[in-house]
Parts: structure tokens; C-alpha cells; sequence
């Protein structure tokens, strides 16, 4: 049986993480604020942007 | 105030750059250089936001806080999972799909009910969509002119059917350019990345000029609002959300997908797969960067406007007009009508498609005209379909516009479409990763779940239009509680987007699963979920010519696609078809199953697999193979157990080419065997007179004292062994000409009559010296032979020359008879010699092989006479023998067959 590519299973793997990352009730706890700015912005953005990153790493890895 | 003929201008500008770089595409294309790439495949697939994303989000933002984000975190978690969407990529280019219709409906037995009901949905899901984009445009118009009620007009005629006929213009120059209907669109997916960028320069743009322009900056932006209480709880998470907050990921990672729009851009117009590996990240990027403004121009206008009632919606606008940034507010202005254009050309091709392939075609391929239309070229109709298909596509969400008018914000009606295509999720991921899934199932899952939509969703939103009675949301209908459309066995306090979806996907994958559990594919869906749910395992081997049987004429089914792809691009198809299976003209193609396939494959791309599969099967015989046999074909045991009998087939050839082999190399070695048997003999043949010559010669030399009689008589032998040994030399070069068909051979009539007494007369003084009786009886009046004439005395020479040697001398007799018998002519010659032996009268016809005793007895001949006869005879098609026993003579005979008569 042929295997999946690995970036294919490790960007599936990183869209699995998202989505209890992304979800309540994780999304429910940063309140307040951080540096006058909403934490729930910062956090959103952050794991959202961070996950790109991420990707891009992964998809744009030279050789595979 | 803007000058409208200013605004007008530069609408129309922009529409002209757009048109160029549409035909730039287009040219590039049509050059075979296409300019679309990873990142403008990346920035096509960013016609997901659309005018909702460009004005509505910031609306959304002010009700809901961050919750808008939810529409573009699911399609970043759905891109990531890139397996799903390459099978999907993978399976349309091997099926030549060209919508999400035609792909569930191929997947589904090509079935076009399937495909008219899912067409049926998308047409009905979307056209509000299509209504709302609209409305942007009509609705920024209004906000730049300061006028209300989207009262503009143009010519004395309304600016939002202007619009809408300008859209209905590029999309038809765009969208259907090709009179062949199977391109791929990349000019309109060029001008839809220009687009992307726009909107994207175009809100970052404002964001930045709220952020800093009016205000201090994020954190001054936020503190502020923060100030506030109503405007601190859109920057706090809502737990009493949560459940809306998944649905809504789960809903926009399905729009995503199923979006006709998105299903266009992404799968249909994928040049190559290896784009996706940008797209997984640069695409999300996009999403990222277009929404971290929502919230603080959100939060801006809140503040800026408190209290007047502004609309959030038009914000982004109205926030740089109320501080004279006017240049900012028309490059919003066109941000926002690249996102509503990009939408409308993009969903109005794709549905344009499904309504002309799946709806439109299965009406005419039934229809009467049609079928009076036998030989006329389609393809123009096809394509004037398409066009009447997109007019009335953008007219139908005009229409909706006029009649919906304010009645819903913008963000609500966005979410009804995503609603309405989640419906597709059960049956297209089932039907990738599941076999199992049947037609039945498909039917019943899509019928239930869009039912379920309409009464909860659609249908409350007309009764909100205050178009129906609204009782059957608030009380329902008959007055029966747990009916209420928007509470549905009681289950409220969700909202209705959140409601509806897990109503209806609760009925449509229930329908789906039990029915398909409940029911029998036949054998056609058998296939097609075979070569859907393997697509990888099957995308390395050709077609499996073994799914159809039947006959087919090559003429009918080129016929056909010419009627539906024209004759040029027919052509063209056919000839790359042949190339590829290794013939130079597909005049010389057998209409076999490949052939039938790949016709099947050309149409599909141009009508859709569900009507190209009924219009092959119109004009071929076919038979039905079955469901238990494709289920046998398919059967992985099944096809390990075809290889494995094809590379038994393939050893068996190879062990009968190896015996073969073997027994040449075994007659090599034998020749080889012959050939130094032969030279060794030759040599020792060729010595024996040389040894006399020399022996005798010596002597000469050495004793000067010899007699004169004695010198001649060794000079006699001298000269009688040279006359042999030339002889000699020429017999063995005679046989090796003989032998290796390098000989002259001259063919004409010859009378073998005459040939004998002519060979006769001139050995007769031969046989007078040794006393030998020669005579002979030669039948009268003999058909001539056709043959060498030289060759044919020399065989009779040999023969007699052989006999006189073996005869007795005084006593010998030798009788020569010529007659016909058997379509030959007959020659012997019979002596009263010593006879032969059984043994030796086969190997007097070999090499070197002497008459006699040769050990004792001087040689006579060369021994090469007979062989060289023989080679003779042969070719001339007869055979040479001889017949006798020991002490009785021998009868040499041959024969040479008569001509046959005028031949």
C-alpha cells in the first residue's frame, strides 16, 4: 500500500490542530486585553497567522 | 459630492484594464504560454470574498464581534487538509468534469436527474447571492452620491441593471469565448486575481486609514472602544456562542468546496495540481490580511457615527467620506466592485455551465427538433445556451434584488447560499471515500437536505420579505409548535443560519446513508465509484477497457462529436487520440472500447458526463455487462489475478522463444560442426595431389640420372594430378556458389532429350577407350523443362562420367533412358557396376565421399560431383537418387519437373 505524501499528512495534520485551536471553548479564554489590544484579537490572529506560517514551512519545503 | 460622470469614468476605466487583462490571459493561452501560476491560481481562489466580505464583515463585526472570522478560519482549515481537495482535482481531470454537478452526477451512474437536481439547488442557493452583489454595488452608489433607495440612473435607466448588463456582457466575452465549449477560462481567472488584488489594496487601504488616519493607531482604536460597554463586548469571546461559532467554521470550510464559484476556480480551472502547495498558505494569508481591519473599522465607524444610525454595512465608504478623503473612497468604491464582479463573472460561468449541460441539453437531447437536427453542427447552439443561460442567470438576481430590496442585511443572505450548498457535502465526500454510496442515496440525501433548507431558511426569509404569511415561522403551520420553520422540534435559542444547517444535514446524510445502505448500485455506478474512491490507484493505468462491450461504428461516433465539439476541435482531438495510441491517422483507429471512451471523455467535456453518456450510448450497441461481472472486474483480486494470467501468457511466449533459440543455436553449432568437417576434408583432399606432385617433382630434382622414359612418365602424373587439383578448386567453388545462392542461373526451355544425346556424343570416346557399352533410349517428343541448360548437361556428364568409371572395363554396360512420367521429366542412368550398399547410397551424395575403397584404391573423381548434382536438381525442383544392391549396378536417377501449363 502506497503511502501518502508527507507534506500532504503533515498539512492535514497541522488543519487537525486548527480546529480545537479554533474552536470554543479554547477561544473562550483569552479575555481582557494585552497591551490595550483585545487578547481574543491577539489570539485568533495569532494562531490563525502562526498556522500559515506553518504551512508555508511545510508546503514550501524544498526537495519534497 | 462626487461628480457621477467621474464616478461613471472611472468605473468604465476600470472595466476596460479588466477586459485587457482578460485577453492578455486569453492571448498568453491561446500561445500556449498561460500566465496562470501557483500564485495567481492562489489569488483566483480569493473571489470567495466577494462585496458580503467587503462591506458585510465590517456590518457582521458590529453585531458580532470576531465572530465573522469563523467564515474564513474554516476555509483555511479546510485548504490544509490538500489530500480531499487533490483527489478532487484528480478525479475531474480524469473524468473531464466541469462542474460540481457533472461531478456528482458522474460519481452517481452519470445520472442526469442527479445532475438537474443538484443544478436545480445551486440555481436556487445562489441567485440571492448573486442579488446581494448587486446590491453592494447599488448600495455604494448610493453612499458615494449621497442619495438613497438605489435611485441612480444612468440614461433614464436604473444603474443596477446597468451594471448587471455590463456583468452579462464580460461574462459572456469571457466565459464563453471558445466556440468549443471545454477550454479552460484563463483569461476570466487572470482578471479575477487582478481582482483579488484590488479589493485587497483597496480595504487595507481603508483600514490603515482608520486605524492611523482617524485614529491613534490599534491600541488607541481599542482603548477606546474599550471605553465603551456595548463596544467592549464585541472584543470579549461569547461562550453562549459557541455552538454558532462551529457551525459557521463548518459551514464556510463546505463553501469552500462547494461553492459553484469556488468548485470553478479551484478544481475545474487548476492548470496543475503542484499549485495548490502555494495556494494551501498564500490563499489563508490572503484571508488573514483582508479581515485584520474588520474590527478596528468596525469599532471606528461605531464610535465615529454613534448615534446616527449609520449603516454598518457601507462603513468602509462612509468613514472616508465623512473626513473628504474622497480618492480613498473611490478606490473603496472599486475594491468593492472588483469583489462584487469577480463573484458574478465566476458563479454566473459556473452555474451557466450546469444550467446549459445539465438542465437545458437533457430537455433538447429529448426533444423532437433535436432529433430532426440529425447531422447540424451543435456546438454553436451549445455555446448560444450558455449565453442565454448567463443573461438569465444575472436577470433572475436583478429580479430578486428589485423584489428583496432592503428586506435583509447583507450578511444574512450570504450565509442562506453557503446553507444551501453545504447540501452537496454528504453525497460528493461520500461518493470520494465511499464506496457504498448509490444514486438512491444521493437523490434522497440532496431532496431531504434541501427540503429541510427551504422550509427553514429560505422560506422564513421570503415570509421576512413579507412575500408569504410569516405563521408557520412564529407559530407554525396548523398552528403545530414543534414545526415552527425556525425552531424545529423545539430546538431554539440557535440561530437560524446554525439551525438550519444541522437540520438539514442531520436528514440529508441520514437519507443518504440509510438509502444508500438499503439499495443496489447498478453497474454503472459500480464503475464510477470504483474509479472515484481510487482515483490514485487507477490514475497510473489506462481506462479498463473491460467495463464495456459492445459494438460501435467509428463514422456515427465521430459524427457525434462533431456535432457537439465542431468539426476543427474534432479533428484536432482525434488526431492527438491516434498520436497517442501510436497510429498516424485516427481514420485507422478501431472503434473499440478505448475509442469508445475517449468519444465519451470529449463529449463529457463539452456537455457534461451524464448527457455525453446518454448521446454515446444513442448511437452504439452496448452491452450490459452486469453488476456482478464489473463487481468481478473491479475486484482488486480479480485484477491481480488478470495481471498475473497476462505475465503467465507473457512466460510462456518467452519459454517457447527460448526453445526456439535453442534448436538455431544447436543447428549453428551443427553447421559450424559441418563447416570445419568440410574444411578439414578440403584440405585433405587438396593435399593428396599436391603431395604427389611434390614427391614426384623432388624426385625429378634430385636424380638428374632418372631415364627419359621414367621422367615423362612422372611429368604425365604430374600434370594429370594439377588437371585434378584444378578441377578440384573449381568443384569446391561451384558448391560454394551453389550453396550460398550466389550462383548464375539462366531459366529458359530446355528439350532434356537433346541435353542427353548432346552429353552422350561427347563422352562417347570415353567409353569407346575403355571399352564400355554406351546406349540409350530417349521417349520421342518431350515436353521441354524449364531450366539452366549448362547446369542440366553437367548433372548428365557427372552421372555418365561416374558410371564409366565404375563399370568394368570390355564388359560394362550403361543404359540411359529419358521419359516422362508424374509432371516430370525422367532421366537414369543404370550401370552393371560393383552396385552399392543401403548405407552408401545415401552417402554418395555427400562431400569428399568417394565411390570404392578409397583406401586402396587411387582416387578417381573429386568427390564433389554428386553433391553438386544434387544442388542442381534441387533447384530446379526435382530430386536426384540412386537405386541399387551390392553386386547388382546402380541406377542413378533425377528428375525435373514440366512447367505448369501458362504459368
Amino acid at each position: 500500500m502506497k503511502r501518502g505524501s508527507p507534506t500532504r499528512q503533515r498539512l492535514t495534520a497541522l488543519g487537525l490542530l486548527g480546529i480545537p485551536l479554533l474552536s470554543y471553548p479554547l477561544v473562550g479564554l483569552p479575555g481582557g486585553t494585552l497591551a490595550d489590544l483585545p487578547a481574543i484579537f491577539l489570539y485568533l490572529f495569532g494562531v490563525w497567522g502562526g498556522l500559515i506560517a506553518l504551512a508555508a514551512l511545510v508546503a514550501e519545503r524544498r526537495g519534497k | 459630492m462626487l461628480s457621477g460622470w467621474f464616478v461613471v469614468l472611472l468605473s468604465v476605466a476600470y472595466g476596460g484594464l479588466l477586459f485587457a487583462v482578460a485577453r492578455f490571459g486569453d492571448a498568453r493561452a491561446d500561445a500556449g504560454r498561460s500566465i496562470i501560476g501557483a500564485n495567481v491560481y492562489a489569488l483566483s481562489l480569493a473571489v470567495y470574498c466577494t462585496s458580503w466580505t467587503f462591506f458585510g464583515s465590517v456590518g457582521r463585526a458590529t453585531s458580532g464581534g470576531l465572530s465573522f472570522l469563523t467564515i474564513y478560519l474554516g476555509p483555511t482549515l479546510m485548504l490544509l487538509c490538500v489530500g480531499v481537495i487533490v483527489k478532487m482535482i484528480r478525479i475531474a481531470k480524469a473524468q473531464r468534469i466541469t462542474s460540481i454537478a457533472d461531478f456528482i452526477a458522474a460519481r452517481y451512474g452519470k445520472s442526469q436527474l442527479l445532475a438537474g437536481l443538484v443544478t436545480v439547488i445551486a440555481v436556487v442557493g445562489i441567485v440571492p447571492y448573486i442579488a446581494l452583489q448587486l446590491k453592494a454595488v447599488a448600495a455604494s452608489l448610493d453612499v458615494l452620491f449621497d442619495r438613497s433607495g438605489h435611485a441612480i440612473q444612468l440614461w433614464g435607466v436604473d444603474s443596477t441593471l446597468l451594471v448587471a448588463a455590463v456583468l452579462a456582457l464580460f461574462t459572456i466575452l469571457f466565459g464563453t469565448r471558445h466556440l468549443d465549449a471545454t477550454e479552460r477560462h484563463e483569461g476570466m481567472v487572470a482578471a479575477v486575481a487582478f481582482e483579488s488584488v484590488v479589493k485587497l489594496l483597496a480595504f487595507v487601504a481603508v483600514g490603515v486609514f482608520v486605524t492611523w488616519g482617524i485614529y491613534d493607531g490599534f491600541a488607541d482604536l481599542f482603548r477606546r472602544a474599550a471605553a465603551q460597554p456595548e463596544l467592549l463586548r464585541l472584543m470579549q469571546p461569547d461562550p453562549s456562542r459557541a455552538g454558532a461559532w462551529a457551525a459557521m467554521i463548518l459551514l464556510s470550510a463546505l463553501a469552500i468546496v462547494f461553492l459553484p464559484r469556488q468548485f470553478q476556480v479551484m478544481v475545474v480551472e487548476n492548470v496543475d495540481e503542484s499549485h495548490l502547495k502555494r495556494a494551501v498558505w498564500l490563499f489563508p494569508l490572503y484571508l488573514l490580511l483582508i479581515n485584520i481591519f474588520v474590527l478596528p473599522v468596525a469599532l471606528g465607524g461605531l464610535m465615529h457615527f454613534a448615534g446616527q444610525g449609520a449603516n454598518p454595512d457601507t462603513f468602509v465608504l462612509t468613514l472616508p467620506l465623512s473626513q473628504g478623503a474622497q480618492a480613498l473612497a473611490l478606490l473603496v468604491f472599486i475594491g468593492g466592485l472588483s469583489a462584487a464582479t469577480g463573484m458574478v463573472i465566476v458563479e454566473t460561468i459556473a452555474l451557466s455551465t450546469m444550467v446549459c449541460n445539465d438542465l437545458a441539453m437533457p430537455a433538447l437531447l429529448r426533444s423532437t427538433w433535436l432529433q430532426r437536427q440529425k447531422r447540424g453542427d451543435l456546438s454553436r447552439l451549445l455555446i448560444g445556451i450558455r449565453r442565454l443561460a448567463i443573461v438569465f442567470i444575472l436577470l433572475l438576481g436583478y429580479a430578486y434584488f428589485k423584489a428583496a430590496g432592503e428586506a435583509y442585511a447583507l450578511v444574512g443572505i450570504g450565509l442562506i447560499s453557503f446553507a444551501a450548498v453545504a447540501q452537496f457535502a454528504p453525497a460528493l465526500f461520500g461518493g470520494m471515500y465511499w464506496k457504498q454510496g448509490t444514486r438512491a442515496g444521493a437523490l434522497a440525501g440532496l431532496l431531504a437536505g434541501f427540503a429541510v433548507w427551504l422550509y427553514t431558511l429560505l422560506l422564513p426569509s421570503f415570509a421576512k420579505s413579507g412575500w408569504i404569511d410569516s405563521g408557520f415561522v412564529e407559530v407554525g403551520p396548523f398552528a403545530i409548535d414543534w414545526l415552527r420553520a425556525q425552531a424545529l422540534f423545539g430546538l431554539d435559542g440557535l440561530d437560524e443560519i446554525s439551525h438550519c444547517l444541522w437540520w438539514s444535514l442531520l436528514a440529508n446524510l441520514g437519507a443518504y446513508l440509510a438509502v444508500s445502505l438499503a439499495t443496489v448500485p447498478d453497474a454503472l455506478e459500480a464503475s464510477q465509484a470504483e474509479r472515484f474512491v481510487d482515483v490514485f490507484r487507477h490514475a497510473q493505468r489506462a481506462p479498463d477497457v473491460r467495463l464495456w462491450r459492445g459494438n460501435a461504428s467509428l463514422q456515427e461516433l465521430v459524427e457525434l462529436l462533431e456535432r457537439f465539439l465542431g468539426p476543427a476541435r474534432t479533428r484536432q482531438q482525434l488526431a492527438a487520440h491516434a498520436r497517442s495510441r501510436g497510429r498516424s491517422d485516427w481514420r485507422e483507429l478501431a472503434p473499440d472500447a478505448e475509442f469508445v471512451h475517449f468519444a465519451e471523455a470529449e463529449l463529457a467535456a463539452a456537455i457534461g458526463s451524464a448527457s455525453a453518456r446518454a448521446m454515446v450510448s444513442s448511437v452504439t450497441r452496448e452491452e450490459d455487462l452486469g453488476l456482478e461481472e464489473v463487481l468481478d472486474i473491479l475486484d482488486e483480486a480479480s485484477q491481480v489475478r488478470a495481471y498475473s494470467r497476462e505475465l503467465e501468457a507473457k512466460q510462456r511466449a518467452l519459454e517457447a522463444a527460448t526453445g526456439e533459440l535453442r534448436a538455431a543455436n544447436a543447428q549453428l553449432r551443427e553447421l559450424d560442426r559441418m563447416k570445419d568437417d568440410f574444411i578439414s576434408t578440403v584440405t585433405h583432399e587438396l593435399r593428396t595431389p599436391l603431395t604427389s606432385i611434390r614427391a614426384l617433382s623432388e624426385m625429378l630434382h634430385d636424380d638428374p640420372r632418372l631415364e627419359l622414359g621414367e621422367r615423362r612418365r612422372f611429368l604425365g602424373i604430374i600434370v594429370g594430378e594439377a588437371e585434378r587439383l584444378t578441377r578440384l578448386i573449381n568443384q569446391i567453388l561451384d558448391l560454394a556458389r551453389l550453396e550460398s545462392g550466389r550462383a548464375e542461373w539462366t531459366a529458359v526451355a530446355v528439350d532434356v532429350g537433346a541435353v542427353v544425346r548432346e552429353a552422350m556424343a561427347a563422352l562417347e570416346p570415353l567409353f569407346r577407350e575403355k571399352g564400355v557399352r554406351l546406349s540409350g533410349e530417349i521417349a520421342a517428343g518431350l515436353p521441354s523443362v524449364l531450366a539452366d541448360r549448362d547446369r542440366l548437361t553437367q548433372v548428365v556428364v557427372n552421372l555418365l562420367s561416374n558410371a564409366v568409371k565404375f563399370v568394368p572395363g570390355g564388359s560394362g554396360e550403361v543404359r540411359v533412358g529419358v521419359a516422362c512420367s508424374d509432371g516430370a521429366v525422367r532421366v537414369s542412368v543404370a550401370d552393371n557396376g560393383p552396385g552399392l550398399t543401403a548405407d552408401e547410397c545415401v552417402s554418395v551424395f555427400e562431400k569428399f565421399r568417394q565411390g570404392g575403397n578409397t583406401l586402396t584404391d587411387k582416387p578417381q573423381g573429386t568427390g564433389l560431383g554428386l553433391p553438386i548434382s544434387r544442388q542442381i536438381v534441387d533447384y530446379f525442383g526435382g530430386k536426384l537418387w540412386v537405386e541399387s544392391a551390392p553386386g547388382a549396378g546402380a541406377t542413378f536417377i533425377f528428375t525435373v519437373p514440366l512447367r505448369e501449363p501458362d504459368a
